[in-house]
């Protein structure tokens, strides 16, 4: 039977890759590896996952040098039997495959990402065409579930610690394009200053490494724009 | 550190963007000191001129050609990536915003035009 | 809000310079086909008083562009502070203003 070599990293921010064997399996994701090691060959080995069906975003890793959801990474894909999994990037490391995403949520909120609405349950509900232009724009952002994946992948988030990065600004981009939300101008403002939208250099490595195909590049493109209309004094509601 | 990930089309050019500006902006101030000779002269400007002769000089400036070439298109398409409206998504995807046509044809046109100056200067 | 300004310095500079970098190259690849003298280039340029405006453009566009570029560079890879970071460019703008400036008087005015 074939097997596969798994190096898994142990430890925090310092530690070593330790290396199991498993056999290979007909259907096989990253996560049963995972799973498998740490049932039956070393229980000591922490790691992240819920849904195990690719809706959740929980059981994002890097998985030879990339950032992926590990349920859905079929081990076939990799072309490769030796793995190596570690902890996504651009986090602190707390153990073994579990980063700690403080500061990516910190900086979720960071981006002006607090949804206010000056309505109550008693005014009716506001009337949104799906076709208009903001709520296709934000349609088109609207579906990220914080996987982390994006903020792992991005060159930028590692070189400047300041950059809130695509996640965070993706979300603003959704947000002010969301005709409820009245505080526009707040998000706007946190979105293109010193860590904001001016940062990005639009690699696209999010993009490429989004599970569900989002482009925090093209979000940020528009923050981008938005930014400019702003410095011009130009406000729309 | 650079991992498969790392190279995508998109990053290549973001690379090449960043590496012919800093090439530039090396250059930059000896152009002015070169240009500033001419404080001191058309002997001395000429005298400079026929130093730039060297087959390495001459090298250099191909480089250079291409460099700028480079730097200006793949600018281009930073502009156009920022301020354009986005390409609709094609196979359900927004990778068209990246425009790789202009990381192609940029590359291409650079070294066109570094033939262009190469072939000009060879005496 | 200076984050926001310079990001808009460097893509209007961008912008201006397009059109300038291709009359540039345009120049070298013709002007190097033929020998390249002194007394080529002086002429050249000396030719109408709208190059002299053109490259005084030039060189003001290219000293606040090229520092800005460099600003992230230096944050980035080279992992400074941004205020040290915001020094540098500073300075390499006057820098490069200065030499250029310099170097256009040169050719257009103090030459011969």
């Amino acid at each position: 039977m074939e097997t596969l070599t798994i190096k898994i990293w142990r430890g925090a921010d310092t530690g070593s890759f330790q290396t199991f064997s498993v056999p290979k399996r007909e259907n096989q994701t990253i996560l049963d590896v995972v799973t498998e090691i740490q049932q039956r060959q070393d229980q000591s080995i922490s790691y992240r996952f819920a849904c195990r069906v690719g809706v959740c975003g929980s059981c994002a890793m890097t998985v030879n040098g990339k950032p992926r959801w590990t349920c859905r990474t079929h081990i076939g894909a990799l072309k490769s039997s030796v793995i190596t999994i570690e902890p996504l990037k651009n986090m602190p490391r707390i153990k073994d495959l579990v980063a700690d995403m403080s500061g990516f949520f910190d900086k979720w909120g960071q981006a002006g990402n607090d949804f206010n609405s000056d309505k109550t349950r008693h005014d009716a509900p506001v009337q949104i065409d799906p076709e208009s232009k903001q709520r296709k724009a934000a349609n088109a952002a609207i579906e990220c579930i914080n996987c982390g994946v994006c903020y792992a992948a991005c060159d930028v988030v590692r070189w400047n610690d300041d950059y809130l990065g695509p996640a965070a600004l993706n979300r603003a981009w959704s947000l002010v394009n969301d005709v409820r939300h009245n505080r526009k101008q707040d998000t706007i403002a946190a979105a293109m200053g010193a860590g904001g939208c001016g940062n990005c250099h639009s690699q696209g490595n999010c993009m490429t490494a989004c599970p569900i195909g989002l482009s925090p590049t093209r979000s940020i493109a528009g923050l981008k724009q938005m930014s400019l209309m702003s410095l011009m004094g130009k406000r729309d509601a | 550190m650079i991992t498969r990930q790392r190279l995508t089309l998109s990053y290549m050019a973001f690379i090449l963007h960043r590496l012919s500006g800093i090439g530039l902006v090396c250059f930059l101030p000896f152009h002015f000191l070169t240009l500033g000779l001419g404080l001191e002269g058309e002997a001395a400007l000429d005298h400079m001129l026929a130093y730039t002769e060297q087959p390495l000089i001459k090298a250099g400036e191909l480089i250079l050609v291409i460099l700028f070439s480079l730097h200006l298109l793949l600018g281009i398409r930073v502009l156009i990536i920022e301020w354009m409206p986005w390409p609709d998504r094609a196979d359900g995807h927004y990778y068209g915003g990246l425009r790789a046509g202009w990381i192609f044809g940029g590359v291409a046109i650079a070294l066109i035009l570094g033939w262009i100056f190469i072939d000009g200067v060879m005496t | 809000m200076l984050e926001v300004r310079l990001y808009v310095l460097q893509r209007l500079t961008a912008a201006i310079m397009a059109p300038m970098v291709i009359v540039h190259l345009a120049t070298i690849l013709y002007a190097t086909r033929a020998e390249l003298t002194a007394a080529s280039i002086l002429a050249r340029v000396q030719s109408s008083p709208w190059l002299v405006v053109f490259y005084t453009a030039f060189v003001v566009m290219v000293a606040i562009h090229a520092p800005l570029g460099l600003r992230k560079i230096l944050i980035e890879w080279g992992r400074l502070r941004m205020s040290a970071a915001n020094m540098i460019s500073l300075v390499l703008f006057v820098v490069f203003l200065g030499m250029g400036l310099r170097g256009v008087w040169a050719l257009t005015g103090g030459a011969g």
